[in-house]
């Protein structure tokens, strides 16, 4: 079955205007920590590419890696080996263009700024002159649905609430790719359930190439159009999966969908193994 | 109110046994002096103006030596938090200068500036440096690094980083490095101007105990109380306006 899915794969995989460059590219990349990066691989050779505006998901058991692969895609750390390229360019470095949310909102939110001056600080690092960001807090605001809390302390809010609006101030750069790091991890199912739906939209609305870290292989496989599964110790590619499921989704129907049932199948089974291995 | 009674009912009497005391003449006057007169000397001191150009002179130096050591105790405090390395150069010889007691450099600061603001101002700031440089230190090592990554992420300059992420993240415990000084700053003041340095309330007092004016001495402790408790509070309610002030990043 899993054969059956690749290969309508070329067919899905283009969604980006016949990109012949992919938004992002990673070839051959291995990353170790340690002293002069000795230590064991965490990264083992990853090679993959993420079209324009495509959502991938990257899915893996804990420890296998993932989240440094997230930070390697935004530039905050360097590979030990291969390379990773964003629009044609070799990554060198943090930009702009690439907003990373990460999962403990609470520590990435200024906690002496109000939520309209968190999101303000994107605008302040892309050069927004003054008078232009207020407008464009408000509307940042409301496509969150965090109106009412514009002049709230991030502490004063729910995690779901902090999480939409460390989303609304990566939304405020502009960003090519929006790299997420478990966004979801530390929220209730309901809640987790809403913001799943609404990063979708977003993503799809703006058409913004998404890379989302998730240890939920139903949250991957719900969101992305495209799902990779990652193995542990090393952490390397142990299956990649076109999801092929029309969008919107819907929390009900998709998740009752056959394909939905047999990529969670096909990748638990996979997962449970990969996570077993040596 | 009935709190405030229930606590204020010891002082007062005290207040009032040391007065009857005194009047029957079981205490000296010359040393105990009694409420009722130092009450009168801190009036008189207050109205002829003499209290507050001695108060004047002492938060005078105070705050200039606590403003030095603010300046120099938050700039390398910061360059050192942020770099480790460094730290490790320059901290042996902070480890050095730090245990000698402020009020021995009274003798070299006097060679230096003679008597005077000058001289008493530097000894304030020796004293009040150190806290203010180890709470920095310690500050800006304590940053969460995720902001610092946030910081990176967004690209931010490095003035823009150092205004908008490092030292409001670290404002919150540098705070607590300021209020140590401030106090400590006025034990400095007070200390030089009794020991050598003629002026402020320290000199006024010491002047008062060899004339044996012992009420205007008393009066005058009784205000230098005054003067510690107010700016502690005042300093307390600043510091309480700062949101999420001593936890960077706080939990929800």
């Amino acid at each position: 079955m899993p054969v059956q899915m690749k290969e309508d794969r070329a067919v899905q995989a283009a969604p980006a205007r016949g990109a012949a460059v992919p938004a992002v590219s990673v070839r051959g990349v291995s990353m170790a920590f340690g002293a002069e990066r000795k230590g064991p691989e965490v990264l083992a050779d990853i090679s993959f590419d993420v079209g324009e505006g495509e959502f991938l998901c990257i899915v893996g058991p804990s420890g296998c890696g993932k989240t440094t692969l997230l930070r390697l895609l935004s530039g905050l750390i360097r590979p030990t080996a291969g390379e990773i390229h964003f629009h044609g360019q070799r990554v060198s470095g943090t930009s702009r263009d690439r907003a990373i949310i990460f999962q403990d909102y609470s520590k990435a939110l200024l906690p002496w700024r109000t939520v309209a001056g968190n999101i303000s600080l994107s605008l302040e690092a892309c050069g927004v002159p003054a008078p232009e960001r207020s407008g464009r807090i408000r509307a940042l605001l409301a496509k969150m649905g965090l109106s009412h809390t514009a002049r709230h302390y991030p502490n004063q809010l729910s995690g779901g609430m902090q999480q939409r609006v460390q989303i609304a101030r990566c939304l405020a750069q502009q960003p090519k790719l929006l790299l997420m790091d478990e966004p979801f991890g530390a929220l209730d199912a309901l809640t987790r359930q809403k913001l799943q739906d609404e990063v979708a939209r977003i993503a799809g609305e703006q058409r913004t190439t998404v890379v989302f870290i998730t240890h939920d292989l139903e949250e991957a496989i719900y969101l992305g159009d495209r799902v990779i599964a990652l193995a542990s110790n090393p952490g390397r590619i142990a299956e990649m999966v076109e999801v092929g499921i029309a969008r919107p989704r819907n929390q009900l129907e998709t998740r009752e969908d056959e394909r939905f049932l047999a990529h969670r199948h096909h990748l638990f089974g996979l997962l449970q193994d990969a996570s077993f291995s040596p | 109110m009935t709190r405030l009674l229930r606590g204020t009912a010891i002082p007062l009497l005290l207040i009032i046994s040391w007065e009857i005391f005194s009047r029957t003449g079981s205490l000296p006057m010359d040393t105990f002096s009694r409420p009722s007169a130092i009450v009168a000397a801190g009036a008189s001191g207050l109205a002829d103006g003499s209290l507050l150009t001695a108060t004047w002179q002492t938060f005078e130096a105070a705050l200039t030596g606590f403003a030095i050591a603010a300046v120099l105790g938050i700039f390398f405090g910061v360059v050192l938090g942020l770099a480790p390395r460094l730290e490790a150069i320059v901290g042996p010889s902070i480890d050095a200068l730090r245990p000698i007691p402020a009020v021995a450099l009274i003798p070299l600061t006097l060679l230096l500036f003679g008597f005077g603001l000058k001289m008493e101002a530097s000894v304030i700031a020796f004293a009040c440096l150190w806290p203010i440089l180890i709470v920095t230190v310690v500050a800006v090592r304590g940053i969460e690094p995720r902001l610092i990554e946030v910081s990176n992420a967004l690209e931010l300059s490095f003035a823009a980083r150092m205004r908008k992420i490092i030292l409001p993240a670290a404002l919150g415990r540098i705070t607590v490095g300021l209020r140590v000084a401030i106090g400590i700053s006025l034990v400095v003041a007070v200390t030089v101007e009794i020991v050598l340095n003629p002026r402020g309330l320290g000199y006024t007092m010491i002047v008062a105990q060899q004339q044996l004016r012992s009420d205007l001495m008393y009066a005058q402790l009784v205000w230098l109380g005054l003067l510690g408790w107010g700016i502690n509070a005042l300093l307390e309610r600043a510091v309480s306006r700062w949101p999420g002030a001593g936890v960077p990043g706080s939990d929800a």
